[in-house]
């Protein structure tokens, strides 16, 4: 089982959440292109360690955060706090 | 160069009553400083690739390299099934052709692969999913793949353990019956294209890791990315030059691209599989659900082998979860309550490359002389041969095949996705 640390509920079995996937900044829509636009879409960094990524606390406080997980130990890092924007990197 | 002994049915009677050793089936040869061509990835795909390389075109300074041991990855540990009753026309084609590949490969590898042709079923559990299996088996019909949509006393018929009351949660409403679908021998697939191709002049170097692709004049950091051009690779037992690299991992894929500088739409996440205790043989065909994401077929040892969907969240780790096992023992259970007492032997896991429209990125990138044959997802090793003779064909004539041009990687700057709701992980 794997225990994910809402910032609000304490931690939850995964199977509590929604995983939402890899977090990516939304590009600026008044200058971004094409490329910019597909780079948000559909390319990912998919490391094997520590991944920055984006859960939805589906039968909890029903809301987004996003918390730095290694993706070949599942350990957790402290959750950024919700509401956080990532830095763009459009 | 001595070739290798012919496996024939006299040859094991001799060496079983002699007690002769078989001679090894392929080299374990010296790094040379330079290749043709250098593949990544010794699996069914980057084997098969180098087989097709030397055999179609000629092309035999080729080493495949493998971080491992050659089909430690993926092409171990899959669950075997090979079928061609996708979804799109695309998929359709380029998976049938595989699927005839798989069929003469005993004879033209002179191993025995035991390819069973058991027939394979999708089964349906609510109107949705019926509609799908109609649609797939029209799609099918249309290319010629015997393909049909049957009904729950059919499936009775062909796979008696299965519950077909209305007494279930999920009810079986009719499945999609593909009488040419079935189950392979993987480890003998993969080492039947390592002994061919070694035959042929192909290099096979295992524990050779890939520490980095050597790349110049590109735009990215250290002369890498788009506009570079490939000039060899850094391995744990030195530099090797090569003007051709091929990505055919799985698993690491995005970590081999980047490498190259080249970034890629995937996201790896394992898939579980478990077999039981070998048991006298009950089920004879491959049975499916998307809904219960399950899947089932029984070796000629008796094992059922079960594989799942792939895991809710990324991961680069193989170990098994107790929850898996508990869902996956109560969805086989919905199918085939009368196994209950059948113990499971070992659970196992294997890393897909999810990419989001469900295929596979196949051919030329970015950076010159630098192509992929990832994203394989959970489709991989039904898609080993004809991979490897279309990526082959790639290499060797600097052009994209057919059946392999909707698999590009530009696919996702054009908009042009494949969507294979017909893959193995999708719900239905």
């Amino acid at each position: 089982m794997l225990l994910v640390p809402c910032p609000h509920c304490g931690p939850r079995n995964s199977a509590d959440l929604r995983y939402v996937g890899e977090s990516v900044s939304r590009p600026d829509a008044e200058s971004a292109t094409p490329e910019h636009w597909r780079r948000y879409l559909y390319t990912r960094s998919n490391p094997a360690g520590w991944l920055r990524e984006t859960w939805y606390c589906r039968l909890g406080c029903r809301r987004f955060f996003t918390v730095e997980r290694h993706t070949a130990s599942n350990q957790f890092r402290t959750p950024v706090v919700p509401g956080d924007k990532p830095e763009a990197k459009a | 160069m001595k070739p290798p002994a012919r496996y024939s049915a006299l040859g094991l009677a001799r060496r079983g009553i002699s007690g002769d050793s078989w001679p090894r089936a392929w080299r374990q040869v010296e790094l040379r400083p330079s290749y043709d061509v250098v593949i990544i990835g010794g699996g069914v795909h980057g084997l098969a690739t180098a087989y097709y390389l030397a055999r179609n075109h000629g092309i035999t300074k080729v080493a495949v390299v493998d971080k491992s041991y050659i089909g430690s990855g993926g092409s171990g540990r899959n669950t075997a099934i090979v079928r061609s009753n996708y979804l799109t026309p695309e998929g359709v084609a380029f998976y049938d052709r595989s699927l005839q590949l798989y069929n003469d490969m005993a004879g033209e590898l002179n191993i025995n692969v035991m390819f069973s042709r058991r027939g394979h079923l999708t089964l349906a559990h609510s109107d949705a999913a019926l509609r799908t299996m109609r649609w797939r088996a029209e799609v099918n019909k249309l290319q010629g793949i015997d393909s049909s949509v049957i009904d729950p006393a059919q499936v009775k018929e062909l796979a008696p353990s299965l519950d077909v009351s209305h007494h279930t949660r999920y009810p079986i409403l009719g499945a999609l019956y593909h009488p040419p679908g079935g189950i392979i021998r993987h480890d003998a697939v993969v080492w039947g294209y390592a002994r061919a191709a070694d035959a042929m002049g192909v290099q096979i170097h295992q524990k050779t890791e890939v520490l980095d692709i050597l790349v110049e004049g590109g735009e990215g950091p250290e002369g890498k990315g788009a506009g570079g051009r490939v000039t060899g690779v850094r391995t744990s037992q030195g530099d090797i030059a090569a003007p051709i690299v091929v990505n055919a991992t799985a698993g690491w894929a995005s970590l081999i691209s980047a490498m190259a500088g080249v970034e890629l739409p995937i996201s790896t996440r394992p898939l579980q599989a478990a077999v039981t205790e070998p048991v006298k043989v009950f089920l004879p065909t491959v049975v499916v659900s998307g809904s219960l994401h399950v899947y089932v077929s029984q070796t000629d040892r008796g094992e059922l082998v079960f594989g799942a969907s792939v895991d809710p969240y990324n991961n680069y780790s193989v170990r098994g979860s107790l929850e898996f096992t508990e869902e996956l023992a109560g969805h086989v259970l919905e199918l085939m309550p009368g196994i209950s007492k059948m113990r499971l032997l070992r659970q196992w896991a294997g890393l897909c490359d999810m990419t989001p429209d469900y295929s596979p990125i196949m051919g030329f990138t970015p950076v010159e002389g630098f192509l992929c044959d990832v994203g394989w997802g959970t489709y991989g090793f039904k898609a080993g041969p004809v991979s490897g003779e279309t990526m082959a064909e790639c290499v060797a004539t600097k052009s994209v095949p057919e059946l392999i041009q909707a698999f590009g990687l530009d696919r996702f700057g054009h908009g042009r996705l494949v969507g294979e709701k017909g893959a193995a992980a999708v719900g239905h």
